[in-house]
């Protein structure tokens, strides 16, 4: 009897040790993982908002800042997996392709202005994209305009419209450095962040238009997308270009090359939005960033955006680069209820006024959807110049081909090798190898 | 003896399961998973020790991350031991205000690791900026920021145990030797180390264990920049883990690597340390 008593007791102990740790919550059907950390208050309050509309409870978990793959990596595993996650374009959809439902019957698939952008898989569609983004150099017009009108000032170039190209570019730039204390300014760049996990807008975006021009023309009437997805090596032809606008952007820094390694992009964004630098390459994201600066003195009709130019020919009919790298993707490991439910979360959210109004004005995105009228696009400074370049007649953009790259692991190699370079611990012959051999021993 | 067996699964059964599943099972799972290839834990394939080959043929980080290591742990367990001994023989005299120092020693060991990188990182790019440097501008001196940072974080514990197994040290023995016409140096190396040698067993295990696998600092100070020269082994195996897609089982395979190293090492040294210490 004693030792019933005894083994009910310690079960009884141990049970009471656990409960701690496996407190139920209430079901819900819809788990989406976020990716977009800034707007993680926005999808939960959306996330309410469907629940008081539809009944149905939706959790919303945001994975902090560079850590989607890992979070997303450890929460799929549950049993409580997420029903909606995010890939990153065909890398990421090769390596969750698993998990990734066919959704060629969703309407959110049928919403898409331009079928070709969702990742397709033979007959499948697996992964729509959300949201168009774009980047360039963006200028605070302002500091431009106090440059122009000084006397001192070169007269080969007389106006921002002028810029057309690296060279003109490169004498602007120049001169504005010459002249940086009349300005106000510490530098016409601001930092080329380098520290570990804040270097994407060199080794990802920047990177993207020297492999844009390699494999722009491959071959007749191919994506360069994909192209450069079955491209086992790469010649990395332009790389004096990728050269020339990063020596560019380092020496006419806010930052001097050896503390750049230390930066981030938010306070790169914080010497723009403090008109400690005129320019600053990112893209229509950063505008919460930059709104966001405490005593900013941006003015936000003075923000605008130039094409990055590299100084390849034919660039002066170059736009800004547009694309996406955000797919949203259902789990098809979870239960039908739940993949419908999914399914159902994602078409309210982009097509019902509630869900539409929340993405135009608390989001900020502009979507691929047609579901959008012309009216329903964000009306920030950045989105306003993004889709100035996509109505603009007389330039090209330059698509994301980025999504195309090996892996991370490319990247960050890419990035740290930058390091190396402005902190002059590699050549510059070094870091064209490391992309070179990197690109061949990670596209495995 | 009898009614004692009797309880025995009341007092040992919660340790036990709890000790099952957050120690044994996780340790089993990842060794069986260190032979397989797997995306999410669960969906595992077995490969054999393909993934034990790939760390040493396909990716060179491990061992520039082992031998970085290696050279941190040795600097840092002879700095930190050498220093926490000497402040714990100055915090046993008889002087007014030791406890306070003692107490101001401690602390540091209080903060989480992430914070204090944080905190170092900016002291240490506060004085490099002078010189127009960052703790990212070569890899010495993120080795010699990591050392800074375990010393200040280290030398605190290690010290109160000294000064536990000082003031152990019976005074007769002392004065006995004092009588003897022992000076101060012949004490302390014929009296008062070898009476606390397991606290140096103590204290050199726990330094070597924790250089050997700290993270946390290595993260928030340098994150392994520049170009991964100052990444320690449980960074790096952290980063094939998560940052590398395909790359699960090899992460896998070099932590059971890493624990096969520091466990040799530290057994040794348990059991080097152990016969020398001595019955008062």
């Amino acid at each position: 009897m004693k030792r019933i008593i005894c083994l009910v007791l310690t079960v009884i102990l141990s049970a009471v040790l656990f409960t701690g740790c496996g407190k139920k919550q209430q079901n819900a059907l819809v788990y989406f993982l976020n990716f977009k950390p800034e707007s993680a208050a926005v999808y939960e309050e959306l996330a309410r908002k469907y629940e008081e509309e539809k009944g149905v409870k939706v959790k919303v978990v945001t994975a902090a800042a560079n850590t989607y793959e890992q979070t997303l990596k450890s929460e799929i595993a549950k049993t409580e997996a997420p029903t909606i996650f995010q890939v990153n374009g065909p890398i990421g959809y090769n390596s969750w392709k698993d998990y990734c439902l066919d959704i060629k019957d969703s309407k959110i698939y049928s919403y898409l202005t331009d079928k070709s952008l969702a990742i397709k898989d033979g007959d499948g569609v697996y992964a729509v994209p959300y949201v168009v983004e774009g980047y360039g150099i963006i200028y605070n017009n302002a500091i431009m305009d106090k440059y122009f009108g000084l006397k001192s000032r070169q007269q080969k170039v007389n106006s921002v419209e002028e810029i057309k190209n690296f060279a003109t570019l490169k004498i602007v730039v120049d001169d504005m450095t010459k002249h940086k204390s009349e300005l106000g300014i510490d530098g016409v760049f601001a930092s080329t962040s380098l520290s570990s996990g804040e270097d994407w807008r060199w080794q990802t975006h920047l990177l993207n238009i020297p492999l844009f021009y390699e494999y722009k023309s491959t071959e007749e009437g191919k994506d360069p997308t994909l192209s450069l997805l079955d491209a086992k090596e790469i010649a990395f032809k332009y790389e004096q270009n990728y050269k020339k606008i990063f020596d560019l952007y380092t020496e006419n820094s806010a930052t001097v090359k050896n503390l750049l390694g230390s930066k981030s992009v938010a306070d790169s964004m914080a010497e723009f939005a403090l008109s400690k630098a005129a320019m600053v390459q990112n893209g229509n994201w950063a505008w919460s960033q930059i709104s966001g600066v405490k005593g900013n003195t941006v003015d936000a009709n003075d923000i605008k955006m130039l094409p990055i130019y590299t100084g390849i020919e034919g660039e002066e009919n170059q736009g800004i680069c547009i694309g996406t790298e955000n797919y949203f993707a259902i789990n098809k490991n979870v239960s039908e209820e739940k993949r419908k439910a999914s399914l159902d979360f994602l078409d309210w959210l982009f097509s019902s006024e509630t869900g539409k109004k929340y993405v135009t004005e608390k989001l900020g995105f502009i979507t691929p959807f047609n579901t959008f009228s012309e009216s329903e696009t964000p009306n920030d400074p950045l989105a306003r110049e993004i889709n100035r370049y996509l109505n603009d007649k007389e330039t090209t953009v330059v698509p994301w081909i980025f999504t195309a790259f090996p892996s991370e692991n490319f990247k960050k190699e890419t990035g740290s090798a930058l390091l190396d370079y402005v902190q002059g611990s590699k050549t510059w012959d070094e870091v064209k190898q490391t992309v070179v051999d990197k690109w061949k021993s990670e596209r495995k | 003896m009898k009614s004692l067996k009797r309880y025995f699964p009341v007092f040992v059964m919660p340790t036990l399961v709890a000790f099952l599943i957050a120690f044994a099972v996780p340790f089993v799972l990842g060794l069986f998973l260190s032979f397989t290839e797997f995306r999410t834990v669960s969906d595992a394939q077995f490969v054999g020790f393909l993934n034990y080959l790939k760390i040493f043929t396909q990716d060179a980080t491990f061992l520039n991350s082992l031998w970085f290591t290696v050279k941190f742990a040795v600097v840092s367990v002879i700095t930190i031991n050498f220093f926490a001994f000497i402040f714990a023989l100055l915090l046993t005299r008889d002087v007014a205000g030791t406890k306070v120092f003692r107490t101001v020693f401690f602390m540091p060991n209080l903060i989480g690791g992430i914070v204090l990188g944080y905190i170092w990182q900016l002291i240490i790019n506060g004085v490099l900026f002078r010189f127009g440097y960052s703790i990212t501008s070569d890899a010495t001196y993120g080795f010699w920021g990591l050392i800074i940072l375990m010393n200040w974080q280290m030398i605190g514990y290690m010290m109160i145990i000294y000064i536990a197994g000082l003031s152990n040290i019976p005074t007769d023995i002392i004065e006995a030797s004092k009588v003897d016409g022992a000076g101060w140096f012949t004490t302390l190396f014929k009296i008062t180390i070898p009476s606390c040698m397991p606290s140096i067993t103590r204290c050199l295990f726990l330094t070597i264990t924790n250089s050997f696998k700290l993270f946390d600092q290595n993260l928030a100070l340098t994150a392994g920049a520049p170009g991964g020269r100052t990444r320690m082994v449980a960074l790096d195996i952290y980063e094939t883990f998560y940052g590398r897609i395909g790359f699960e089982g090899i992460g896998q395979a070099k932590s059971v690597i890493f624990f096969l190293i520091v466990a040799a090492v530290s057994l040794t040294q348990l059991i080097l340390t152990r016969r020398k210490e001595v019955e008062i």
